[in-house]
């Protein structure tokens, strides 16, 4: 009775995954066989690995290292300052209130701040920089991407500077260890676990973005995001769309075997 | 487990009585019978006093719903499971839509309007004899320029590929639309499908990428009107939006050609309501109705006796109502197949990846 009740709990769990995990995976490698008249086929694969596409997983995987190298640069600094200052709670809400606003006009607001005439051109003509063209192109896609995923980077890592026992500092200092030494010693490889999710949190997400490759970048920078997006609302073609889709589980699902983001280093941090 | 199983029980019983009451209520309201009509059309495309003078007219109450791309309004009706009495696709949609059998023919005894229309725009590639579609706007492809910004005057498609204007243009993101004023720039048909002639425009487009700023959807109006660029590739409505919005751009349909674009109404075969369906259709070709709404919403109506009401500088205004000589240089695009779409877009996307 008590084993049966307890698989009972878990039948949704195991209904959403099915319906909402498997099942889409399931179809879309499934999908990725057939080209746009149904006839089963290989050529998208073919078609893939030709330079126009290769190109693209070549500059979407850099632009998603970038967003994620600078996001580690912003976040990291960030959360160590969070977890010394006063009102923590106040300045975490701060950082996650951003994420309760929609992605797309958060993006659209860019447009008006970067733009020619914008606030932040009309700064720089002030100081006498003179004008400078911010929008559409890689700079200011990656800021703006930056800007959405930072607050998914200083989580993690905040959780796992937080669990940290800060006597292990007040030791390594007695035992004679200066600032950078105790940072590259002791906290950092302690809170690698935070690192590592942060940068996973941040990494995939940002291989697939596609809205703001063109409301930002003005589709002078081109992922993958935006060639299934493409695919599958202009050209209908649903079998390349697949594929480029399937060509990104498989690079993530290597890319989290990798950063042993299964589970196993989770332990790391206690 | 008990009390789980009877929550679970109580939960479905209350869905179940919903749904019944949800049933009851929509038929009681009239919203599954035939006294309405369901219109799906592109967002802010029609002038909303016409559909109360038409509730008035004839007693049927309209639901109103919108649809922001030809390819959005396709899956959803092909997905069925919508009551749609009434469409309003553009051509190649609806040549699309007339292969894979998704509309009901229109029976012309009940649309005795139509002989108001321009008889140049019926009988058109996408639909022969107009069997499926009644003419509701139409417009061209263009450039809008914005004179402060550049001296060219654009009488030619090569104009964007001036030196003068680098980093200045923004085009819409669009395949057959940019490889098509490519295609044209070179002398060709904007439905080309041989493909030495697409490598040709092609190679000629990545001249081009200089002078990209960048490829854009709807914003494209918004960042013309705020003078972000000096020129960019639009559909004429689009234009007559931003040239409200910032009275000095102006717009201009290329001396080589361009393309013609129409949006027509039609009955999808998920309608309820077939009767009121013509009757709205009709409702729209009445030239009155047809000059208000036209005035409204800013398009060129492709009704001759609306044309004859409208206004003076409206109906005179060559960039929005071409004469017969541009008229003839300006093509249709054609539903070229699944295929030639997809080789289209993915030249198309080629040109988006040449830095």
């Amino acid at each position: 009775m008590q084993a049966n009740t307890r698989a009972i709990y878990m039948l949704p769990y195991y209904v959403w995954i099915v319906l909402f995990v498997v099942a889409p995976v399931v179809l879309v490698g499934y999908y990725s066989f057939f080209d746009v008249d149904g006839q089963f086929t290989l050529q998208n694969y073919r078609t893939f690995f030709t330079p126009v596409y290769l190109q693209m997983t070549l500059s979407s995987f850099w632009y998603a290292f970038l967003v994620m190298l600078f996001s580690l640069l912003i976040a990291y600094p960030a959360a160590y300052w969070l977890t010394r200052t006063k009102h923590r709670q106040l300045w975490i809400l701060l950082i996650i209130l951003p994420t309760w606003i929609n992605l797309l006009l958060k993006t659209y607001a860019f447009i008006g701040i970067f733009g020619t005439y914008g606030p932040i051109n009309a700064f720089l003509e002030t100081i006498g920089v003179g004008q400078q063209q911010l929008l559409f192109n890689s700079f200011s896609f990656v800021f703006v991407s930056v800007y959405i995923f930072v607050p998914f980077m200083i989580l993690p890592i905040y959780n796992a500077l937080e669990e940290m026992n800060p006597s292990l500092i007040s030791a390594a200092r007695d035992l004679g260890a200066s600032g950078w030494t105790t940072f590259q010693r002791v906290i950092f490889p302690l809170t690698i676990s935070g690192v590592k999710s942060g940068c996973m949190a941040v990494f995939i997400p940002s291989l697939s973005l596609f809205m703001i490759t063109r409301l930002i970048a003005g589709n002078k920078v081109i992922t993958l995001g935006t060639a299934i997006e493409q695919h599958f609302l202009v050209t209908q073609d649903w079998g390349m769309g697949s594929t480029v889709a399937v060509v990104l589980i498989i690079a993530m699902a290597l890319l989290m075997l990798l950063s042993g983001g299964f589970g196993q280093e989770v332990r790391h941090g206690k | 487990m008990k009390a789980i199983s009877r929550t679970f029980i109580v939960i479905i019983a209350v869905a179940l009585l919903l749904m019944f009451v949800a049933n009851r209520l929509n038929v009681s309201q009239g919203y599954a019978g035939s006294n309405t009509l369901t219109i799906y059309n592109w967002g802010d495309y029609i002038d909303p006093e016409l559909l109360t003078k038409f509730q008035k007219e004839t007693g049927i109450t309209v639901i109103y719903q919108t649809f922001d791309s030809n390819e959005a309004m396709l899956t959803k009706i092909e997905q069925g499971g919508t009551t749609f009495d009434v469409a309003i696709p553009s051509d190649y949609a609806i040549s699309k839509m007339r292969e894979e059998n998704l509309l009901i023919p229109l029976d012309h005894s009940k649309l005795p309007n139509l002989k108001n229309i321009d008889p140049s725009f019926l009988n058109l590639s996408f639909d022969p004899d107009n069997k499926y579609s009644a003419p509701y706007f139409w417009g061209t492809l263009g450039i809008v320029y914005n004179p402060k910004l550049t001296n060219l005057k654009f009488h030619s498609w090569d104009d964007l590929w001036n030196p003068s204007l680098r980093n200045n243009v923004l085009l819409t993101d669009g395949a057959r639309e940019v490889l098509g004023m490519s295609l044209s720039s070179l002398g060709y048909s904007l439905n080309d499908t041989n493909d030495q002639h697409l490598q040709a425009a092609l190679a000629k487009l990545k001249k081009l990428t200089p002078n990209v700023k960048a490829i854009v959807g709807d914003e494209i109006k918004m960042l013309l009107a705020n003078n972000e660029a000096a020129a960019g590739l639009v559909f004429s409505g689009d234009a007559s939006e931003i040239m409200d919005q910032n009275p000095d751009l102006d717009y201009v349909v290329p001396d080589q050609g361009s393309n013609l674009w129409f949006d027509n109404m039609v009955i999808p075969k998920t309608a309820a309501n077939i009767d009121g369906a013509h009757k709205f259709i009709n409702f729209m070709m009445n030239p009155e109705v047809a000059a208000q709404n036209a005035e409204y919403v800013g398009y060129a109506t492709p009704n001759d006796a609306a044309l004859k009401l409208l206004p003076e500088d409206i109906s005179s205004d060559e960039r929005f109502y071409p004469s017969k000589q541009v008229l003839k240089r300006l093509e249709v695009f054609d539903n070229l197949g699944k295929k030639m779409l997809v080789h289209y877009n993915e030249l198309f996307l080629q040109f988006k990846m040449n830095k």
